[in-house]
């Protein structure tokens, strides 16, 4: 089990998506994915697509203007 | 009992692509999403730079869908590979810089990429018969699934009652009978369907799902290629034709300015790539100016961002700019009055 992080700042929706899906293709189940975006439209969609996959947001931080939203890859 | 057969469902967000996957999920189908993702869709991020957009509920249309239907949404981004598209279309553009029958065939052809690798039988998108004037004619279909390569594993749920049958028709994947025959460009029979399905909310784009087919946008467009003496972009100058005024001064040389707060704060994230314009005795936008500057042109510039400022009547406006070397040079200029800013300068 690992713990990643990926920097999707300066990404506009929805490339933080594009590259948490790909960064969780790689991911094994039970492995973490934090990403940090500054988009707001990430604590919308991110959220969703993780929904759709089966995966787990285990928290959303958000500070100032980063936003940081930690997944737990589950078995999709 | 087989095994369920898998296809692949081209979601936009829109209705129709919605539409389409639904009816092939009720035949038992296994069906996922795919969304390509060009750097012109009209999606999301455009409404939450303007400020005033902000405070609206913003969601992705395309996991929206995937999410009424309860499959997975796959968002491929395919922005690199696309400019060929754009650029190169073999079947030109349709009335703005849409290349709507080659992007259809591009996409498709990606998805019959994406289903060979994953193990998937056929391909299902929300294309409607005469719908669209180019890329969705009785002629233009059969175009699409030849030359994508998808031939007949390409499947339009909406009017394959039309259509020659396709493979998933011939095995008994999917029943033909229960397929649709829409027709034309009346949004009535897919809005008593929506109904029938209890979809309420969903996605009505007007003219297409794309900014390629906005024409002051593809001016826009245009313009930045026949400024540059060569057809190319990067993702970062197709979304910046997205936000601001644009306006070309001189031929040399453009200015992005910002029209509120949100706007302003997205250019931000560019000061560092292009000389940038502030006002510092009145509030004011930030401006980005896009070229070469010759001896005047500076000056130009900041009368130019002045009449965008609250001091557009001052008698004299403080304005600063901000090279990309790093220096910075004060002006005091008297803003352009709006007169003086003949028409053809504004993109
Ligand atoms: S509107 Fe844009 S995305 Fe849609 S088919 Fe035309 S070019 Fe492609």
């Amino acid at each position: 089990m690992s713990e990643l992080q990926l920097d999707a700042r300066c990404m506009l929706c929805p490339m933080p998506v594009i590259r948490a899906q790909e960064k969780i293709e790689q991911l094994q189940v039970g492995d973490i994915l934090s990403v940090c975006c500054t988009d707001p439209g990430a604590v919308h969609d991110i959220p969703a697509w993780c929904r759709v996959h089966g995966h787990t947001v285990l928290e959303i931080v958000q500070q100032e203007d980063e936003i940081t939203i930690r997944i737990e890859v589950r078995d999709a | 009992m087989n095994k369920p057969r898998k296809a692949a469902a081209l979601i936009s967000g829109g209705l129709d692509s919605l539409l389409a996957a639904k009816v092939i999920l009720d035949q038992g189908v296994h069906v996922e999403g795919i969304n390509f993702f060009t750097g012109f869709c009209v999606e999301g991020h455009t409404h939450a730079i303007r400020k005033k957009d902000r405070a609206r509920p913003k969601r992705n249309n395309a996991l929206w869908v995937a999410e009424q239907l309860g499959i997975k949404l796959h968002i491929i981004d395919i922005i690199e590979e696309y400019k060929d598209v754009v650029l190169n279309p073999k079947h030109g553009y349709g009335a703005n810089l849409n290349p709507c029958l080659d992007c259809k065939v591009f996409m498709v052809r990606k998805a019959q990429e994406w289903i060979e690798r994953k193990g998937f039988d056929f391909i299902i998108t929300g294309e409607v018969m005469g719908q669209r004037p180019k890329s969705q004619r009785k002629d233009t279909l059969p175009v699409i699934a030849h030359e994508s390569g998808a031939e007949d594993r390409l499947l339009r749920p909406l009017c394959a009652q039309y259509l020659p049958e396709t493979l998933p028709e011939r095995e008994g994947w999917v029943d033909r009978e229960r397929l649709l025959a829409f027709e034309g460009r009346s949004r009535k029979p897919q809005i008593a369907l929506a109904e029938q399905f209890g979809f309420e909310e969903y996605a009505q784009p007007a003219g297409g799902c794309c900014f390629l087919t906005d024409a002051q946008y593809s001016r826009k467009l245009s313009d930045l290629w026949s400024a540059r003496g060569e057809r190319r972009y990067e993702l970062d100058d197709i979304m910046l034709l997205k936000v601001g005024r644009h306006l070309r001064p001189r031929p040399h040389f453009k200015m992005i300015i910002g029209r509120e707060d949100g706007e302003n704060r997205f250019l931000e994230g560019y000061r560092k790539q292009f000389t940038h314009l502030v006002t510092r005795s009145h509030n004011g936008p930030l401006a980005l100016l896009d070229g070469q500057t010759a001896e005047g042109d500076l000056n130009l510039a900041a009368q130019i961002t002045a009449r965008f400022s609250q001091g557009r009547d001052a008698e004299s406006v403080s304005v600063e700019i901000h090279t990309t070397d790093g220096a910075t040079l004060t002006r005091q200029v008297k803003p352009l009055r709006g007169e003086d800013i003949p028409s053809h300068w504004y993109l």
